[in-house]
């Protein structure tokens, strides 16, 4: 039986460990710590006592086998209409910094038809290798066709390390793998390194940003992670002295296939129009309820076009119909992470704060002094936010628009 | 056909608070509540099965025996039964190891159309969906906007991807997770939901689902959390304190170098 045990000599009841307790699982008896039934075997209050009182107890453990002979880091080039998405950049970056201290081969891994150029381009980057899984089958992408055959990949190579973007293809596709291979997978790390023991850690963030968490998966292979767009710097072009990287065309092993019941068939494709992609944008102007009426979005409309970023809302303001929800940035929306990201009448609940805090600049306005969101941003102003953002375009005219 | 819809009981997080001085999780107050996106899986499976003519919804969720208030939460909306899978041997599950659970529990159900909201709150991981259609072998629909119709063994369904809304013939069985634009959940009148209060809820255990204690909870668990703490948080804004709007406008635009001026961050 799995559970979290108490040693009696060490516990000194500080009563640490029951502030830490997401599940209020711990209380005092007798000046000890005591484990109720609402423990989750998070480990939180492991890590965080300071006199090594508290164990978790695995009955057993059951991993791939062998997890040391897995070798390599593994990056999942994801394409949209053959092109390679941004955040592909960013993971060889960071998984070539992986790479170099477990001393193992970066790889990208390429789905699609006609990828000769796209791998060429990959090999402008420094990866060691590029597998290129070129059929007409790749050309739309389908998440039951994709996921098949990574996985009949990562068993044939056995990778010791795979990682892809937080994107939406992403997130729907290495779930699928990760069960497949019987492994582990933590979604949305901000930073990723080699621990001492060769194992990766992960972090990411939790109950809605509030608290972070180190990840580890020391027994299954591979160690699969999900990043989002702009977390990592994009890797830098290859520099002309060091060694291209080779191009290895896949055939898949046999027997890859999903069943027909496992695939989806695309009967149709309406493209987002506009820059609706808030996770791309350099510049994202965002409106909350204290814009006062959704006429005034027009506004951060037009200072948005100014500064050649993209309009956003706040849940309250989509709830409100001011804005469509795929415009919606927070915690039941989009996360961003743009260079500039202005807030006009924007409180800042926690909820909103999760999809933006990673955002470069932050610029706050909002005309109550005490709003939370002054304690996320970068600059802030006091002020009717209508008012203000009138005075911003009127000056951006005067001075011809110049962009940041 | 047997619809599933699979919940969860999660902390509001927007309650959830960093203690300033002991920087540690202020659980004090906490509501405990259904997982927002839920209430649009359990809405569309509703739909779906006025739609069908002959199906029922079952609600199904993995947790502490409290967790059975979210059940009850689906019932007074509408589902016809629910299913409460707790176990402490379910206790420390990763994504891996609650799906596991979840899966074997929706097909001891026979369920055919699996509903899931597209995240929970608290992880924000949106694995155990795809995960569970893995587990099952079933097809799998992320972000579903609309189900546009119904044929034999087939669904004609619109879902939203980063770059554009994607229709697709899917076939059933199927698991599909859902994003807030699909529907308007209903609102549970009071009668149903005296009604829901005593509602027997059958409670299964890893026994009732056949799991062995290896492959559930910790033991069943690839990921282990090796620690948590504290974001950094940012300090203070530096404020702009100005007479005039058009004084702290031609500050603020020094500052982020639109204007040229003193500093250039």
């Amino acid at each position: 039986m799995n559970r979290l045990i108490v040693n009696d000599a060490a516990c000194i009841g500080c009563g640490e460990c029951i502030e830490i307790c997401p599940f209020g699982a711990l209380s005092l008896q007798a000046d000890k710590a005591v484990v109720n039934d609402n423990c989750a075997l998070c480990g939180a209050c492991v890590s965080h006592c300071a006199y090594n009182a508290l164990t978790l107890h695995k009955s057993s453990q059951h991993g791939t086998p062998h997890p040391d002979s897995w070798r390599g880091v593994w990056v999942f080039g994801e394409m949209i209409d053959g092109v390679l998405q941004p955040v592909v950049y960013e993971l060889i970056g960071e998984g070539r910094k992986l790479a170099d201290v477990a001393r193992e081969q970066l790889c990208v891994v390429i789905f699609g038809n006609d990828t000769d150029d796209v791998c060429d381009e990959v090999l402008g980057y420094p990866v060691d290798r590029v597998l290129q899984i070129d059929a007409p089958d790749f050309s739309v992408y389908e998440p039951g066709l994709v996921s098949a055959a990574l996985t009949a990949l990562i068993q044939k190579y056995k990778p010791s390390v795979m990682l892809a973007g937080a994107t939406a293809i992403g997130r729907e596709l290495m779930p699928r793998v990760a069960t497949f291979c019987h492994t582990g997978l933590t979604a949305d790390c901000t930073e990723l390194a080699i621990g001492s023991d060769r194992l990766l850690e992960q972090t990411r963030p939790a109950f809605g940003g509030n608290i972070m968490a180190r990840i580890l998966c020391p027994h299954h292979r591979p160690q699969m992670a999900t990043v989002r767009h702009k977390v990592f710097r994009p890797a830098l072009a290859r520099s002309a002295t060091s060694p291209r990287g080779v191009v290895e065309r896949v055939v898949l092993p046999a027997g890859w296939e999903p069943a027909p019941s496992a695939r989806l068939t695309r009967t149709a494709f309406q493209k987002l129009v506009g820059e609706v992609n808030l996770a791309e944008a350099d510049v994202v102007v965002c409106g909350g309820i204290g814009m006062g009426k959704p006429e005034n979005f027009k506004l951060l409309e037009e200072l948005a076009a100014l500064l050649g970023g993209t309009v956003a809302a706040t849940r309250a303001a989509v709830d409100r119909g001011w804005m469509p929800h795929e415009r919606q940035v927070g915690q039941t929306g989009r996360t961003v992470a743009p260079g500039l990201y202005i807030a006009c009448g924007i409180s800042g609940a926690v909820q909103h704060v999760v999809g933006m805090r990673a955002s470069q600049k932050i610029v706050a306005v909002n005309h109550d002094p005490e709003a939370p969101i002054f304690n996320e941003a970068t600059v802030g102003i006091v002020g009717d936010s209508v008012q203000v953002v009138s005075e911003w375009i009127r000056q951006l005219k005067a001075c011809g628009g110049e962009r940041s | 056909m047997q619809i599933a819809v699979c919940v969860k009981q999660v902390p509001d997080t927007a309650d959830i608070r960093i203690h300033p001085e002991t920087n540690t999780l202020i659980r004090d107050g906490v509501d405990a509540i259904l997982n927002p996106f839920d209430a649009y899986a359990i809405e569309e499976a509703l739909r779906l099965r006025d739609r069908l003519g002959e199906a029922t919804v079952t609600a199904v969720t993995m947790g502490p025996k409290q967790s059975e208030a979210v059940l009850r939460q689906a019932l007074a909306m509408g589902a016809d039964d629910a299913v409460l899978l707790s176990d402490r041997a379910f206790a420390g599950a990763d994504t891996w190891a609650t799906s596991l659970t979840l899966s074997a529990a929706l097909k001891k159900l026979n369920a055919k159309i699996i509903l899931c909201g597209k995240q929970a709150i608290d992880g924000d991981t949106a694995q155990v969906g795809p995960a569970i259609a893995a587990h099952l072998g079933f097809s799998q629909v992320s972000y579903l906007t609309k189900v546009i119709d119904i044929s034999g063994d087939c669904l004609r369904v619109e879902r939203l991807l980063d770059h554009g809304r994607e229709t697709v013939q899917v076939p059933v069985p199927t698991v599909m997770t859902v994003v807030r634009e699909l529907n308007n959940p209903r609102v549970a009148t009071l009668n149903a939901l005296r009604q829901a209060r005593n509602k027997p809820i059958p409670c299964w255990t890893s026994q009732d689902l056949l799991l062995n204690a290896e492959e559930i909870g910790l033991p069943g668990s690839p990921t282990e959390v090796r620690e948590i703490f504290s974001p950094e948080v940012r300090g203070r804004a530096e404020m702009i304190q100005t007479q005039s709007i058009e004084q702290a406008v031609t500050l603020l635009m020094q500052r982020l170098g639109q204007l040229p001026g003193e500093d250039r961050p």
